[in-house]
């Protein structure tokens, strides 16, 4: 009897849990699919649809490291452009300048969230209230 | 009897493609046309006459003067194009560069690329884009000079639309094509320059046009 209550109560939780990650796995989804469309109107031009750059005029969005490293950051590049900055990418130099956008912290988020998860990047989800916080921070 | 099915099936492929080589479709001729008649031996014949790139004088990235005269003997490509542009010049140049790959080594080849934007876009400035793009030598000059001689050859002589416009990123209008022009200096064909399946036309193009210029010129 006992037995029976523990592999219930096993069961439940496990359902309870399997669906905590799938709508953790939908809100991903969301986010990466519209961060997809922003990517394409907004950055696609400069970093390309395979996120390689161009030669040693634009950056690629493939260093892992230096997005990891710099995650809290990145929300500033994008919303306030990047001047007179030398960024080193995969071990090259890079001066050039990036514009700032208009994008709501939301749709920074998207993006984000897809150029982390994108080109060989892994780094899973970047929420909105991440965003937010993260401007406050921008020098 | 295998043995003698092959041959015929080469001898097929074999006529086949002699038969396509003869019928490959030459470029069109653009622009404006008229015509003139002239005197060819005692007779009077009405030729048709192609709008052609008129002469110009600029200077490129090594802060060489260059004449339209610098282009005979040369198929060319012409964009137009600013080094600060946010916007279209980044794929332009992006797609420009596979054309700069294909040919770099052909020696009636060349690439041209105006910027709208002289008063920024100095020798230097043009020569650091240059060396960042990752482009040497003169397979692909960029060129700068006066402001109204660059937006009088986009909008008379090439016909696509470039104009200052501070409504816009970046402050200026243009589009992103990419002209062909052949060695008579006349225009065989638009691309557009952040198209990458016209480009991938364009690559095409240009070999047939270096083909049939050579013919002409060796007739
Ligand atoms: C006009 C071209 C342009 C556009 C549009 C653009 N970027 Fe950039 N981006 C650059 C350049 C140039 C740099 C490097 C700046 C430097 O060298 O200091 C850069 C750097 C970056 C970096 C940091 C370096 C790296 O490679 O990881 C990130 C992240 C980035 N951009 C993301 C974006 C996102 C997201 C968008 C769209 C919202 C975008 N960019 C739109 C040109 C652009």
């Amino acid at each position: 009897m006992k037995l029976r209550v523990i592999g219930a109560v096993a069961i439940l939780l496990s359902v309870i849990i399997a669906s905590c990650q799938s709508e953790e796995q939908q809100e991903f989804q969301r986010y990466y699919n519209g961060g997809k469309i922003i990517y394409e109107q907004r950055c696609q031009n400069c970093h390309s649809a395979k996120g390689e750059g161009l030669s040693n005029l634009i950056p690629p969005l493939t260093d892992a490291t230096y997005l990891k490293t710099n995650k809290a950051a990145l929300a500033c590049l994008v919303k306030y452009g990047i001047k007179e900055t030398i960024i080193t990418i995969n071990g090259k130099s890079y001066e050039g300048a990036m514009p700032a956008t208009d994008l709501a912290p939301v749709d920074i988020a998207k993006v984000l969230t897809y150029v982390t998860n994108s080109f060989g990047n892994k780094m899973g989800i970047v929420t909105s209230e991440q965003i937010d916080k993260d401007l406050l921070k921008c020098k | 009897m295998k043995k003698l099915t092959g041959a015929l099936f080469i001898i097929l492929l074999y006529t086949a493609c002699k038969f396509n080589a003869a019928d490959t479709p030459k470029l069109p001729i653009y622009g404006n046309r008229d015509t003139a008649s002239k005197v060819v031996n005692g007779k009077t014949v009405i030729d048709s006459v192609y709008q052609t790139i008129p002469s110009f004088k600029f200077v490129n990235q090594y802060g060489d003067s260059i004449t339209n005269k610098s282009l005979n003997g040369y198929v060319y490509v012409a964009d137009f194009f600013f080094t600060t542009c946010p916007s279209i010049c980044p794929i332009m140049h992006r797609n420009m560069l596979k054309v700069y790959d294909d040919y770099k080594n052909v020696s009636d080849f060349k690439i041209i690329s105006h910027t709208i934007d002289p008063k920024h876009d100095s020798v230097a400035v043009l020569k650091k884009y240059a060396d960042k793009l990752g482009i040497s030598g003169n397979s692909w000059w960029l060129l700068q000079g006066k402001k109204e001689e660059t937006y009088q050859l986009g909008e008379k002589s090439y016909l696509v639309a470039v104009k200052e416009d501070s409504g816009t990123p970046g402050g200026y209008v243009h589009q992103g094509w990419f002209v062909l022009i052949d060695k008579q200096k006349r225009i065989r064909g638009y691309y557009d320059g952040t198209d990458e399946k016209q480009v991938d036309k364009l690559r095409a193009d240009i070999k047939t046009l270096l083909a049939e210029t050579n013919t002409n010129i060796a007739q």
